[in-house]
């Protein structure tokens, strides 16, 4: 803190029209400093992102950039000050090659190639479209070509939000290595042990105001959640809910030997009436294929699974839904109609037969819309269009669809990714409640700590295949890690770096 | 090499049809010879430039309605200007008509960028305004054109040291064509400009964070189709030696030939090659329906049909290659 700040902000706000949505907001950044940037959904910190890095321009308060007035309009004048970001999603032209992509940027190829193995991924071809490439590699390659700029403050924008845990590491570690460099870090995350393990101090938002500013000593997380959460929910504790469920009862879905592509090979497991089973994997362990077809979108390949101990081969998600078995995905742009409004969201899986084609019963509707609502607790202020909610409040739109309709198995994929603490902690009890009702629900998770606030059991997938298996009460993150990897730490380190790289090109 | 060809695989699948078709014209028609090859190049000129201009402002993920009004504009522009000047004022004619197209494509450019209503919108509106300015410049057929420009697009190319063999087969035309659109094309090709016309087409979004100037680069790419459109203007008023201020069949004609030459509508993808091998394979099935004394009005059945069946055959080309 005694260097002079590279980048100060000062009562930066913003408002857009009559709202504001950033109220006064001041961040130090000393050089070679990492700066953990935290709040909840709606507290400003996207507005604040946006600022640093000229997508707007505040409407009042200083940024200043070693000592200098900090005026930019564009990412590119940002670029130039020396802040380079690396966004949520990928910003790399999804059409033009990752060379042509480094052109763009006046990329050092030198660099960039050198963080690129830094990061754990050398051999990226860099003449196949940017399209191709899979998601987590596109934003390992951001991260690589922001460093390669050289910038003097890097700001990481939720960048292991779709990472396996074996790149976060290296992630984590990358950053570890700006400080020495003399480069500063502004690291944006919802992940605690994350911003532990890298973060010098952080700066907590609140209501578009800056509430705290402290640095990370061990136990530091509970002060953070309490200033991110003001009067609202404290994080709810772990309730362990195993207890309810017990082993005599059936299971409603058993799937045995199930394969699909070339990553899902031998997968069988139940799921039983009334529980939260979790799914861990590491990235692109076939995961992705399993819901796919539990969900109806693609056939198996092999192997087959039951509901109620009868045999499902389902041709369409339609199929699925009718035997009350239904998909929330990750992507939540994937489940919801942006531009239409939360009524019409939740209300779509009600009139998708044709027989059901005929004029709608507004009545009935809007007595299972608000009553989901109103179990979900979402914030319908922005009533026009789902766009305009929050994540969390999006996310609660793609799961209050199906608990409108009575559905008896959940299939969620990855659905707290990049969504704030608090809707995280509205959304596990919600998982817990269903099963209480007799629900199933089918979780996977990119956030192993979750398995322990949400599951009963838990099933790790390693190379397509069910490694292991275990209660929640054991399935500790060190436990979860190791048994991700392919049990033994040494040798499954090894095959997990083989896997992500022999993972097929499309 | 392999990967030039699967890259390319479009183009070449075009370029194989052209010539299936030229083969089959010949088949049908023996005397389809050096006149025919010349007179089918002419006829394609107007629409090979008109689907250049379309080509760019796609790529850069929009769509331009007012080129064929635009043509009109500058073809009337270049009749008027040359209506009863010397030879060499052409000269001075042709850099102002060009200059004249890529202000109108630019001005296009500015609305669009300013008023964020969207391209098709503004390009409507300008379609009827250029209309009108068109009519406003020359309200009937009229003008002229220095004998030279005419002489430009017809005939032969005449080159002392190849054989006429060979030289009776290049149409001067294709010459001017190839021309005209490599000295625009390569330079831009090569240059960050075109990459960032072809990011914006990609993702606007992605391309404003990697530093792209999305609105100038948005703005220069209405203004190269602007261009591309006066090239046509003049084509026009040097084919027919008059300038023609009602806008002719070019509109849709450029939008059916981006799309049969591989450029997706959603910007980003694709190139100009394609494209004008798309403009001569539509020519060549209108000459071949005639020349089979098909109904006209089952001619165009017959091209749209075509459309549809290349672009899902190519869309399943695409899909087998992936799983592959």
């Amino acid at each position: 803190m005694a260097a002079s700040p590279i980048l100060s902000a000062r009562h930066v706000a913003k408002n857009y029209g009559a709202v504001a949505a950033l109220k006064d907001a001041s961040l130090d950044v000393a050089p070679g400093e990492v700066i953990a940037l935290l709040g909840a959904n709606g507290a400003g910190k996207s507005t604040l992102v946006k600022i640093l890095t000229g997508a707007i321009s505040p409407s009042a308060g200083e940024i200043t950039i070693r000592g200098n007035r900090f005026n930019v309009s564009s990412p590119a004048d940002a670029r130039r000050a020396g802040l380079v970001p690396v966004y949520q999603e990928p910003s790399l032209i999804p059409d033009l090659n990752i060379l042509d992509n480094l052109k763009l940027g006046s990329t050092p190829l030198e660099a960039f190639r050198h963080w690129l193995s830094e990061l754990g991924v050398p051999d990226v071809d860099l003449i196949e479209l940017a399209r191709h490439q899979p998601l987590a590699v596109q934003r390992v390659i951001d991260l690589a070509r922001a460093l390669a700029s050289e910038p003097a403050i890097l700001l990481l924008d939720e960048m292991t939000a779709a990472l396996p845990a074996d790149l976060v590491d290296r992630v984590l570690d990358v950053v570890k290595q700006q400080k020495p460099l003399g480069r500063s870090v502004i690291y944006i995350s919802h992940r605690f042990p994350e911003i532990a393990a890298v973060c010098d101090r952080a700066m907590v938002l609140r209501d578009g105001k800056t509430v705290g500013d402290l640095p990370i000593t061990p136990g530091v997380e509970e002060e953070i959640v309490e200033l991110m959460l003001g009067d609202a929910i404290k994080a709810t504790k772990r309730a362990f809910a195993t207890a309810t469920v017990s082993e005599a009862l059936k299971p409603r879905l058993e799937v045995s030997h199930l394969s699909a592509g070339s990553k899902l090979t031998d997968v069988s497991f139940d799921l039983r009436a009334g529980e939260v089973l979790g799914v861990v994997a590491l990235e692109g362990q076939g995961q992705d294929e399993l819901f796919e077809v539990l969900a109806g979108m693609t056939p198996p390949d092999g192997g087959g699974f039951s509901i109620d101990g009868t045999p499902c081969r389902f041709k369409h998600p339609a199929d699925a839904i009718a035997a009350g078995h239904v998909y929330v995905p990750g992507d939540r742009a994937e489940a919801l109609l942006m531009q239409r409004s939360v009524r019409e969201n939740i209300a779509i899986p009600f009139h998708t037969r044709p027989s059901q084609w005929g004029l709608i019963d507004m009545a009935a509707e809007k007595a299972k819309v608000d009553a989901a609502i109103d179990r979900l607790q979402i914030d319908t202020r922005a009533q026009g269009e789902v766009q305009r909610l929050s994540g969390g409040n999006q996310q609660k739109v793609t799961i209050a669809r199906w608990v409108a309709m009575g559905i008896e198995t959940i299939l969620c994929f990855d659905p707290t990714r990049g969504i704030d603490v608090r809707t995280k902690h509205q959304i596990y009890p919600l998982l817990r409640e269903l099963a209480a009702q007799g629900s199933s629900v089918l979780f996977y998770t990119s956030e192993l700590a979750e398995v322990q606030l949400a599951c009963d059991r838990v099933v790790v997938i390693f190379n397509g295949k069910v490694v292991d298996q275990m209660d929640a009460e054991h399935a500790d993150e060190p436990t979860l890690m190791r048994a991700a990897y392919g049990l033994t730490a040494d040798d499954a380190l090894q095959q997990a770096a083989q896997a992500s790289a022999s993972e097929p090109v499309v | 090499m392999l990967r030039f060809l699967r890259k390319h695989y479009w183009t070449f699948g075009l370029l194989l049809i052209l010539m299936s078709l030229l083969v089959f014209t010949r088949v049908i028609q023996p005397n389809f010879g050096t006149f025919g090859l010349e007179a089918l190049t002419r006829a394609a000129l107007p629409f090979a430039f008109a689907t250049a201009a379309q080509v760019i402002v796609v790529i850069a993920g929009g769509i331009d309605l007012s080129i064929a009004s635009m043509m009109a504009v500058t073809s009337v522009t270049a009749a008027v200007l040359m209506d009863g000047a010397s030879e060499q004022f052409a000269f001075v004619v042709i850099p102002i008509v060009l200059l004249v197209g890529a202000t109108l494509g630019a001005i296009n450019g500015v609305l669009i960028v300013i008023t964020r209503v969207p391209d098709i919108v503004v390009t409507l509106a300008m379609l009827f305004v250029w209309e009108g300015v068109a009519l406003m410049i020359l309200n009937a057929p009229g003008g002229g054109s220095a004998q030279w420009v005419q002489g430009l697009l017809i005939g032969p190319i005449l080159l002392e040291f190849l054989p006429e063999a060979v030289t009776q087969w290049v149409p001067k035309a294709f010459i001017v064509l190839v021309v005209s659109l490599c000295v625009v094309w390569i330079p831009l090709r090569r240059s960050n400009f075109g990459l960032s016309v072809y990011a914006i087409g990609s993702s606007d979004m992605a391309a404003f964070r990697s530093g792209v100037n999305v609105n100038r680069t948005k703005i220069a790419a209405y203004a190269i189709g602007g261009l591309f459109a006066a090239m046509g203007g003049l084509v026009l008023t040097a084919s027919t030696g008059i300038g023609a201020p009602i806008p002719g069949p070019y509109l849709l004609a450029s939008v059916a030939a981006v799309v049969l030459g591989g450029v997706i509508l959603g910007g980003g993808i694709g190139g100009l090659l394609g494209p004008i091998i798309a403009v001569l394979i539509l020519r060549l099935i209108r000459t071949d329906l005639t020349l089979l004394s098909v109904d006209p009005n089952i001619t165009t059945i017959v091209e749209g049909t075509i459309m549809v069946i290349v672009v899902m055959a190519g869309g399943f080309m695409a899909s087998r290659r992936k799983t592959k």
